[in-house]
């Protein structure tokens, strides 16, 4: 199939909306008689509610409603949940406290959720909220996991003592320490994996809405998991049972982790509609985003690493501390531990690996998955690690990655993850390549007469996606399986509606699905239509995350498909009279085999409608199936990113001249749309390495990178050009080959830019965001 | 209360607001053209960049009676009836956009940017973007998309 | 924002009528650095004065060796004036680095000066430049204009009509950004004009300032070295999350001493 099918640069159909305005987001929407919610924030880190009195909000213009902790209480809803059960070393379950979405009698971090007050417009919701009083009586607050887990540290949740959630282990800590004995070389490197704000361009919104004369909820909300809100709401908060709630998320302005979760503020909008009989919405102001939505990110890491004398690796050890925030977000305890210590054997043959972490509860937002999720510290940790050990032993970055690649696969590591496929030696290879890393010595040359300091570096990455399959994560305490379903209906004309429980949020499925299906059944694209993001057309699904639509999502519709095709040669087959076995199906064309008979895909699906010519005792009438795929495996994406960069020693800035990434994704269903992911990915790599850093003020427990005026978004001066190439190996756990391509920017990029600022520098302690003052400083101690 | 009156998208329209009331939200919660988005709340991230008078400004830093008797284009405005501008159709032709929410303020500050600029480089490209944010992108399908669309333009 | 009520004055002096009229007035022009303060909640005026259509309150001219630029004018106008990069490059040169291309479209020079944030950039160059600054009462010579954060010499009912600028024999500005907000973290303005050297420094400390040691040396060798080991000292400098006080000290050297490259390439 040319021009629309698999593998071509189709430009994107969702793209028209966009570009004129006419997309569909969650605030677009005006109901009628909605009212406007704002939410009553904690402006303390930590404090207990005395009181809150409402009497002057209520009694403001155009007040509806002010709605408090008390009144959740009062209606028996439950808390928001932590979906993902992880265990400590002793075998004891994680230690969660409660997370109701209104605090009822303490706060925990600034920003937390006080009260909702509910006005005719939003500017008296706003002016009404000041007059909300609550008496706090302050606590004491922390806001560093490592100071969270200190004797003495305020006690955030009484369920976990020290503040401890979790302390969780992987890996055989006496073969590692035994590897670490016989070792020639150790290197230790202790680094942080710095907080950064996710910051979609859409900050999040909600519409609750009810029915009183049906008891229907419907919440329009700004989610990447429609599916698995609706479940959370109706299971776990016992909102309204889940047939009577419907769950809509339009048109997303992008995700990257932070919608996935299940928030505060939509459960109370969905609760408050029904409270006050009309529809009640809420959309953050970008500085409640920050506040608010989870982070990601936030370690500490102690690691080490045992080489033998030619810098083979023997064995790694590592101890994280992660920072969860004030609560369990909705899959906050599988980031740092399921997600990253199966990560750490990066794309090396290491025999060892022992790797604990320490979950912290501190004064802060919910730290959740953000772009990479566990994946992204992980490779920190081994890239970095990697690098320092190269310098102290004086071998070329390249050469110690090639000595250590894993060659053959199946490769089962130490730490859970079977490697099904991959040529990491290949990836590397066009990497130095299209860095011209041979012309390295004279640049550095060139720029050193300028009076810049040169680096170059690498991170050959690996990540984990298509984040099943349901049996693996059941094992490791997910509460969900994570397969994905699809539903393909075939309409009497011929035309194509899949519905699918993937949700796009910016990574264009409605044209790279459909090609999907322009490429299996003939059909035009433009006669495709992808439909997505509500639970009252599509039955069930478990959202886009973890790079997995592609390698997860569209397998679902690719079986599908194999089930329309069947039913569709049989209805064929009586057609033109022919055995079933000799009907053949080839560019939205059937034959017959061996004769000239033939019958267009659209004369078959109208057939199918019409039930005049086949028995529709023996096939049913219509054409529509529907599968739920559950693939065998992990996908394993991976690649090389390079990064080449000048350091202005006077003023500390650094300036990224060249960045490379060579990525193996797997079959490539639009090499377009690919890059493009590649490109923001590497975006926000780049950004957490040398802008990005959400800072709360140790004392006080305030945000201080609340706005856009203090946390560094990179902005289109802020980075270069990518080059960005492929290299291929085929996905052999699911059918279309696919591995997934959003994540590896983010994951690869922070790595390959702090080794590049190491190299420039010679210093590789350097901690992130590597911003000009921080460099500076670092100049200032070495010179 | 005040009255407002302005030509927004080629009509006339004219309102009874708060005098409060952000240019941005006259346009979405009044007008119903949603196009133009909000996307921070300290004036840096260029989703609600509008036309005011033939230039390009934050919708979000303007009241509406500032804008009075003036002559308004929202991103809903710019195509010539089925016919896309030339930045808008780049944007897609060059996979300028992702999310799309960025994009409307974007294509708006392209325009403008193209207009005043004959000559586009890379790297003017890139500076001139400083009031925009995009978070899918990357920028680089957006450099792209203007480039083209500006030789286009010139050719 | 609170809710306030907005006027639009048609000359000068109804805006002075309306402004002795109100309870807690607060003049807009362009409202670029005004209208996100009180979307924020931090001001919270009963009235608001729009004076951005007042007539002939905007525009550019030259007499002699001084360009004149009245109030109204936008920051765009200033960059892209023929008139001012002809007399000034320095000051086309330093407009066009404020904000954004948006900003510039909306923000005035009379706006920016009467607010005199701290990390402003027109400061820099009217104190660098020894401007002369025009208002409804008078006229206030640089040196006496700015007089603390956020402060200025203007009175409650003055406002700003005009900015005079010397032509300089040679200026530049350097400007080190705030990562995330843009503004200057530390910007350096070097002119030599007939009356002497000077440096003015803005975004370093609570106000913009010159640097007497710095005038000095550059009157007596206008070179970068010059300036090259003249350090400010810190103790009086702004510190952050972005940057400490002795890197700004740090900068503000070193922003001079390209500043003076610049200007004498």
């Amino acid at each position: 199939m040319s021009g629309t099918g698999i593998g071509q640069p189709v430009r994107r159909k969702e793209d028209q909306r966009f570009i004129t305005g006419s997309g569909r987001y969650t605030d677009d929407f005006q109901l009628e008689g909605q009212a406007y919610g704002y939410f009553v924030r904690s402006p303390h880190a930590h404090a207990k509610i005395k009181s809150i009195d409402s009497a002057a909000a209520l009694a403001a213009d155009g007040v509806v409603a002010v709605l408090a902790g008390k009144d959740l209480a009062a209606d028996e809803l439950g808390g928001l949940i932590c979906g993902w059960m992880v265990h400590s070393k002793d075998g004891s379950e994680m230690k969660a406290g409660a997370h109701p979405a209104l605090a009822v009698d303490r706060v925990r971090y600034t920003g937390d959720h006080v009260a909702i007050v509910i006005a005719e417009t939003l500017a008296q919701a706003k002016d009404a909220a000041e007059l909300v009083e609550v008496d706090y009586e302050t606590l004491p607050s922390v806001s560093d996991g490592l100071k969270a887990l200190e004797s003495g540290a305020p006690q955030i949740h009484d369920e976990a003592q020290g503040n401890l959630v979790f302390d969780w282990e992987l890996g055989d800590k006496a073969a590692t320490e035994a590897a670490f004995a016989s070792a020639a070389h150790v290197t230790k490197f202790s680094l942080n994996n710095n907080r950064l704000v996710p910051n979609a361009m859409e900050p999040r919104a909600a519409i609750g809405a009810y029915e009183p004369a049906s008891g229907d909820y419907t919440l329009y909300t700004t989610s990447q998991n429609p599916h698995v809100a609706r479940l959370v709401l109706s299971a776990f908060v016992q909102l309204v049972p889940e047939h009577k709630l419907r769950v809509v998320a339009p048109d997303v302005g992008g995700g990257f982790g932070s919608k996935i979760f299940i928030y505060p503020e939509e459960t109370v909008c969905a609760w408050a509609a029904g409270k006050v009989k009309r529809p009640v919405k809420w959309t953050a102001e970008r500085s409640e985003s920050f506040l608010a939505d989870a982070h990601g990110r936030d370690h500490h890491t102690d690691a080490e690493l045992a080489l033998d004398a030619e810098g083979k690796i023997l064995g790694l050890r590592v101890h994280t501390t992660a920072n969860l925030g004030a609560y369990l977000s909705t899959f906050a305890s599988s980031v740092p531990t399921y997600l990253y210590g199966t990560l750490l054997s990066g794309q090396y043959n290491i025999p060892n690996i022992y790797v604990t972490v320490d979950g912290v509860y501190t004064n802060t937002a919910p730290v959740d998955a953000y772009r990479g999720a566990g994946r992204p510290e992980a490779t920190y940790v081994v890239e970095r690690t990697l690098d320092a050990a190269a310098r102290e032993m004086k071998l070329d970055p390249a050469e110690i990655r090639k000595r250590n690649f894993i060659s053959e696969f199946p490769h089962q590591t130490p730490v859970i993850m079977n490697y099904d496929i991959g040529d990491y030696p290949a990836s590397l290879q066009k990497a130095l390549e299209l860095i011209d890393y041979k012309g390295f010595a004279n640049r550095k040359t060139a720029s050193e007469s300028a009076g810049k300091k040169r680096g170059i570096g690498f991170s050959t990455y690996i990540e984990a996606c298509g984040i099943a399959p349901s049996a693996a994560v059941g094992s490791l305490g997910a509460g969900v399986g994570l397969w994905e379903s699809a539903e393909v209906r075939v309409n009497p004309t011929g035309s194509v509606e899949v519905l699918t429980g993937a949700h796009s949020h910016g990574q264009g499925h409605e044209t790279t699905f459909a090609q999907l299906v322009s490429e299996r059944l003939g059909v035009p694209i433009d006669n495709v239509e992808i439909i997505h993001g509500d639970t009252n057309s599509v039955q069930f699904g478990m959202g886009t995350y973890g790079s997995r639509s592609g390698a997860v999502g569209m397998s679902a519709i690719d079986k599908a498909i194999d089930k329309v095709v069947a039913k569709a040669k049989k209805i064929a087959a009586h057609m033109m009279e022919a055995a079933e076995s000799d009907i053949e199906f080839a560019d939205g064309n059937f034959t017959v085999a061996g004769t000239d008979k033939q019958l267009a895909f659209p004369e078959v699906s109208l057939a199918a409608y019409v039930g005049h010519q086949f028995p529709t005792d023996e096939i049913e009438p219509g054409l529509k199936e529907g599968a739920f795929y559950d693939p065998t495996n992990f996908t394993f994406p991976a690649g090389c990113h390079i990064c080449e960069l000048e350091v202005d020693p006077e003023t500390g800035a650094t300036e990224i001249v060249k960045m490379v990434a060579v990525d193996d994704f797997g079959r490539i269903i639009n090499p377009m749309i690919v890059e493009g992911q590649v490109h923001g990915g590497i975006a926000q790599g780049i950004g957490q390495a040398l802008l990005e850093h959400g800072i709360y003020e140790p004392e006080s427990g305030q945000l201080l990178t609340g706005s856009f005026m203090d946390y560094t978004m990179p902005r289109a001066d802020d980075l270069p050009h990518f080059d960005v190439g492929l290299t291929e190996t085929l996905c052999p756990s699911n059918p279309l080959g696919i591995k997934g391509c959003g994540e590896a920017g983010a994951i690869a990029a922070p790595a390959a830019v702090m080794n590049a600022l190491s190299d420039a520098l010679g210093v590789m302690d350097i901690p992130m965001p590597a911003t000009p003052h921080t460099v500076w400083s670092i100049l200032q101690q070495t010179n | 209360m005040t009255t407002v009156s302005m030509t927004v998208n080629g009509k006339a329209v004219s309102e009874d607001v708060e005098d409060r009331t952000l240019l941005v939200h006259y346009i979405r919660d009044h007008l119903r053209l949603t196009g133009t988005h909000v996307g921070c709340d300290t004036s840096q991230c260029g989703a609600c960049v509008v036309h005011v008078d033939g230039r390009a400004v934050k919708s979000c830093t303007m009241l509406a009676a500032q804008a009075e008797g003036a002559d308004i284009k929202t991103i809903e405005g710019l195509a010539d009836g089925d016919t896309l501008h030339p930045v808008q159709a780049a944007f897609k032709e060059h996979h300028g956009l992702q999310c799309g929410f960025c994009t409307p303020g974007m294509i708006m500050c392209a325009v403008d940017m193209i207009r005043r600029i004959p000559n586009l480089d890379e790297k003017t490209i890139r500076e001139e973007l400083e009031g925009n944010l995009c978070r899918c992108t990357g920028y680089q399908n957006i450099v792209k998309a203007i480039k083209a669309a500006s030789e286009e333009m010139r050719a | 924002m609170y809710a306030l009520k907005y006027h639009r004055a048609k000359s000068l002096d109804e805006a002075k009528q309306l402004i002795s009229q109100s309870e807690d007035p607060k003049i807009v022009a362009g409202g670029q650095t005004l209208i996100p303060t009180l979307k924020q909640r931090l001001a919270s005026p009963s009235d608001l004065i729009d004076i951005a259509n007042l007539p002939d309150f905007a525009g550019i001219s030259v007499s002699g060796d001084t360009v004149s630029v009245k109030a109204g004018t936008k920051h765009f106008e200033v960059a892209t004036s023929a008139d001012v990069q002809g007399k000034i490059p320095a000051l086309a040169h330093l407009a066009g680095l404020i904000g954004d291309p948006h900003v510039r479209h909306m923000g005035t020079i009379g706006g920016s000066l009467a607010n005199n944030d701290p990390s402003a950039d027109y400061p820099a160059a009217v104190l660098g430049l020894n401007a002369t600054v025009h208002t409804t009462e008078r006229q206030i010579g640089a040196d006496d204009f700015f007089q603390g954060m956020f402060e200025t010499a203007l009175e409650e009912n003055e406002i700003i009509t005009s900015v005079d600028f010397p032509a300089a024999e040679k200026a530049a500005y350097m400007k080190f950004p705030n990562p995330a907000s843009r503004y200057a973290m530390v910007g350096v303005f070097v002119a030599k004009t007939s009356g002497g050297v000077r440096v003015a420094v803005t975004g370093a400390g609570a106000c913009v300032f010159r640097v007497p040691e710095m005038e000095q040396a550059l009157a007596a060798n206008f070179a970068p070295d010059a300036v090259a080991s003249i350090k400010v000292p810190a103790d009086d400098l702004n510190s952050d999350i972005h940057g400490s006080a002795e890197y700004r000290a740090h900068l503000v050297t070193v922003m001079a001493k390209r500043a003076v490259a610049a200007a004498i390439a």
